[in-house]
């Protein structure tokens, strides 16, 4: 099918679709609690961004659209779509200063108006300024568009960068010089001089890896087997190296941040186990994080006298085998009845198990034993020789073992006789039964390593915190696990990685909007799902499997220009 | 002998079915020592069951959205309590409104009935545009790809919903004409639960002659038996699931309001037990069949709401009521094990 040309009608649906994103945006408060963090200190407020950026994103929409099929109207299709989009936060600054908004929606607040409408005294004056300042980012957009396609990439991905840049500010004023850090970054976002330097290196930078990169993938290829893997071998120990003296790079702050990242990733190879590898979607997964925890700090703690005296108290490395063994056990003892339903139905009843541990833990029935909803204190820490570990730089040692050794055991498992069986019922059951796989030994194996890994998560998230209350194992955990699964690549191990530097390590780091993680979680989900379902860090076979269907469309539109051509 | 056992049953089989059997007899056993204890008497249990049949018509009520949507798209709309909670919301503005304007009080019935108009409207357009935005373009996805939509869409709809209204408790505005309870012998029905009687019924028998008697019910009839074949028919597919969507999220406004009169609070995050338990009694009643929902939903908050008392309490388990939700939970696995069809289904053993 030949597409429609594009005409204005569609950048003023585009731009109404923005527009209500933006209106969306402001209502739930993400404009307001956004305009007091800097991105180019004084100057440009991460709410600025926000609000400019899905101008700009939806202006870049409908410019680059109308670029493929009516060339001549990429710059009005931008000034049009970039102009509406504007109007929406206009138009509610100006009813927020009219009618009472409050009763219903809590942000729209005079503060929120003033925001919108940055304007002094005449209301309509700034509403104009800000639709005019749309449709003039619609005409810097729309002209960006015809700018050569690498260059665009090079500009674009130089101005993420600097956004980012001032975004983590917390993070690079640690990391870098202090020369540097004088020089680019103020108390509260870039330097305005910083951040042109910075966007101009970038760009360079972006433009030369561009063109460099594919020279020396190529020249990386054509060395010989023993140089290639000699190299390999050198870039990993750099790499462990690096991550070996990392904490102290980091500081106390940002190894908190490490710490949390890690856990996430023991648990998230264990998901990928379950998930990933043979397709068996765990949504009880906290289950046994909580299980791991609970094991943990039950034989450490010093409280809890009911157990106490039955059970001696154990430091961390006694502790640890039982935590995981008891995992182990409970992913089995879970996993017979769960496994013998399939599909959709597995999700829900998995679901309805960890909601069952979870308020199991917080009934007063198991108090005496689990501590009740006041949790368990006196958890024990890890101790080499003469070092606890107590601090989370410390503490980042051992989770580091932890990532090692989970990293190790699935990267084994995957191309074993055994991960090659997962793989084979997560593409279709019943052929994998028909070659002789035992269905419910080997979803049972999947779900107990799982299980396993995520007791060893749960073990080292007790101990580290030293204490623990059950509302830390609500099912958020096992969404949040999901998600960077989902967001990394499913199956992938180094997805896992990529997915819980962006979905924990981002979020931990942005604390003061953690209201809106769970929000921006859901967009993520979904739009993961619709526009890029095999993840950021992809597994070879699922990106094939994933993208059968565009494989063979080519066939199709080929059969259909001959047709086409036919009648003529 | 043993080796014959072991051919028969995988060891699988018979931990489920030891399983089963402790907790058959644990039950028995608790409602025995509750029963021969007398500590209830005999109208506290009516109450129960009556407090548990509101509670199931506001289940039976969402579960008819997951019913429909799985028996057409064979897919966990796990959203769906979602929608159940903004209908809520919509509802206790409407109310707290017109509370405000003294309205409530002159004119409860026509307040409720534009509650509830306005709450179906809310929730119906949610639910089409979950499906427009993020359902339909995975139509044709591997299984698991909707079900992570659906977790997506969920948490986006709570969380816009906690930024909209706050994270706060909204209490709902005091109804005269719906608080209080009549009182029949010993028995004292309260009359918010024989109003969700009311409405409940009202909405199932309108909704039965929907399905069954008219041709947008056929169209959604056959687009569940075979989605090809009904469009070979003629059928617009697209547009008869926007329509069940449509139905589904109106089901679950009306019981957004329904439970705004009976429990008088809605929150952000409260879509997501009663959503949890309407996919239950879904399933308990047999999924993609409309009667099972109700039946499901009516049963599961019986047990509900009487199994607490009657075999945890015997049991001498303390506090047996913090244990309620574990029990329809506890139902929900037994019942995917152990029958996974339901107490009417059939269409699921086509389709696991």
């Amino acid at each position: 099918m030949k597409p429609r040309p594009f005409r204005l009608l569609d950048a003023i649906r585009w731009g109404v679709y923005g527009g209500i994103a933006v209106t969306l945006i402001a209502l739930i408060g993400m404009v307001h609690a956004f305009s007091k963090k800097g991105i180019v200190a004084d100057r440009i407020m991460m709410s600025h961004v926000l609000v400019f950026g899905l101008i700009v994103a939806v202006a870049y929409l409908t410019s680059t659209r109308a670029l493929a099929t009516k060339r001549r109207l990429a710059v009005p299709a931008g000034i049009v779509a970039g102009s509406i989009v504007a109007l929406f936060p206009a138009l509610l600054g100006l009813l927020i200063t009219q009618i009472n908004l409050r009763a219903v929606f809590l942000n729209a607040s005079p503060e929120l108006a003033d925001l919108l409408l940055p304007g002094e005294e005449n209301n309509i004056l700034s509403a104009l300024q800000l639709v005019l300042l749309g449709s003039a980012f619609g005409l810097a957009v729309g002209l960006l568009a015809l700018v050569p396609a690498r260059l665009r990439r090079s500009l674009v991905s130089a101005g993420v960068g600097v956004i980012l840049l001032g975004l983590l500010q917390a993070v690079f004023v640690v990391i870098i010089p202090d020369s540097w850090r004088q020089f680019l970054y103020k108390a509260n976002g870039l330097s305005p001089n910083g951040a042109i330097a910075l966007f101009i290196a970038l760009s360079i930078l972006d433009y030369g890896w561009l063109r460099g990169r594919p020279l020396t993938q190529q020249r990386i290829a054509q060395l010989p087997a023993r140089q290639r893997r000699a190299l390999r071998m050198v870039v990993t120990l750099v790499m462990l190296g690096l991550l070996a003296i990392l904490p102290q790079l980091l500081g106390p702050f940002l190894s908190e941040v490490a710490d949390t990242i890690g856990i996430y990733i023991i648990m998230g190879m264990g998901l990928n186990i379950v998930v990933g590898f043979a397709g068996l979607l765990d949504l009880g997964y906290v289950a046994f994080f909580a299980i791991g925890a609970y094991t943990m700090a039950v034989l450490t703690t010093p409280e809890l006298p009911v157990v106490r005296n039955v059970i001696p108290q154990l430091n961390f490395w006694e502790a640890l085998p039982f935590a995981l063994l008891i995992s182990f056990i409970s992913g089995v003892l879970l996993g017979i009845p769960v496994l013998k339903t399939r599909g959709d139905y597995l999700a829900i009843i998995t679901l309805g198990f960890g909601e069952i541990i979870r308020l199991l833990v917080l009934s007063d029935a198991l108090k005496p034993i689990l501590g009740g909803a006041q949790g368990i204190t006196g958890v024990a820490r890890p101790r080499i020789g003469e070092i606890t570990a107590v601090n989370p730089q410390q503490f980042f040692y051992p989770i580091l073992v932890g990532i090692l050794i989970a990293w190790f055991i699935t990267a084994r498992l995957k191309i074993s006789r055994l991960g090659r069986s997962w793989m084979a019922i997560r593409e279709d059951e019943d052929v994998a039964a028909a070659m002789g796989i035992n269905l419910v030994g080997y979803k049972l194996m999947a779900f107990a390593t799982g299980a396993t890994l995520a007791g060893l998560g749960g073990a080292l998230f007790g101990s580290k915190l030293g204490s623990m209350v059950p509302a830390s194992f609500n099912v958020l955990v096992s969404i949040n696990v999901l998600a960077l699964l989902i967001v990394g690549g499913m199956g992938s191990l180094p997805g896992v990685i990529v997915g819980a530097i962006a979905l924990i390590g981002l979020p931990e780091l942005l604390r003061e909007f953690s209201e809106f993680r769970w929000w921006v979680y859901g967009i993520v989900l979904v739009a993961m799902m619709i526009f890029k379902p095999e993840g950021l860090w992809p597994e070879a076979t699922r990106l094939r499997e994933l993208h059968e269907a565009e494989a063979f469309a080519p066939v199709e539109t080929a059969e259909e220009t001959e047709t086409a051509a036919v009648p003529a | 002998m043993l080796a014959r056992l072991r051919r028969e049953f995988d060891i699988a089989d018979i931990a489920l079915y030891a399983i089963g059997a402790v907790l058959v007899i644990s039950i028995i056993y608790g409602s025995y020592v509750t029963i021969t204890s007398e500590k209830y008497t005999s109208a506290q249990w009516v109450n129960f069951v009556l407090f548990g049949l509101a509670q199931g018509g506001i289940y039976a009520l969402i579960a008819l959205g997951y019913t429909m949507v799985y028996g057409i798209l064979g897919m966990i709309n796990f959203a769906h309590g979602d929608f159940f909670m903004m209908g809520s919301f919509a509802a206790f503005f409407v109310s707290a409104a017109l509370a405000q304007a003294g309205f409530l009080e002159t004119n409860p019935f026509l307040s409720v009935a534009l509650m509830m108009v306005v709450a179906m409207t809310v929730s119906a357009t949610i639910a089409v545009l979950a499906e427009r935005i993020a359902y339909r373009p995975l139509r044709r996805a591997p299984r698991l790809v909707p079900l992570i939509t659906a977790i997506g869409v969920s948490y986006f709809l709570q969380y816009t919903a906690r930024g909209l209204f706050g994270s706060g408790v909204k209490a709902f505005p005091n109804i005269p004409a719906f608080s209080g309870a009549w009182q029949i012998g010993a028995i004292a029905v309260q009359k918010t639960q024989v109003a969700v009687f009311v409405v409940t019924a009202f909405l199932l028998v309108f909704l039965y002659f929907l399905i069954q008697r008219t041709k947008v019910g056929r169209a959604i009839r056959s687009v569940a038996e075979d989605k090809d074949a009904a469009a070979l028919m003629g059928v617009d597919v697209d547009r008869t699931i926007a329509i069940t969507f449509l139905i589904g999220g109106t089901m679950a406004g009306a019981a957004g309001v329904m439970y705004g009169i009976v429990f008088r609070q809605a929150s952000f995050i409260m879509g997501f037990i009663p959503g949890l338990k309407a996919f239950t009694s879904a399933v308990l009643g047999g999924i993609g069949n409309i009667t099972g929902a109700v039946l499901g939903g009516l049963t599961l908050g019986i047990v509900e709401s009487v199994g607490p008392s009657l075999f945890l309490d015997g049991l001498g388990i303390p506090a047996p009521h913090q244990l309620k939700d574990a029990i329809a939970f506890t139902v929900l696995v037994l019942i995917l094990i152990f029958r996974p069809t339901g107490i009417l289904g059939e269409r699921l053993a086509k389709r696991a």
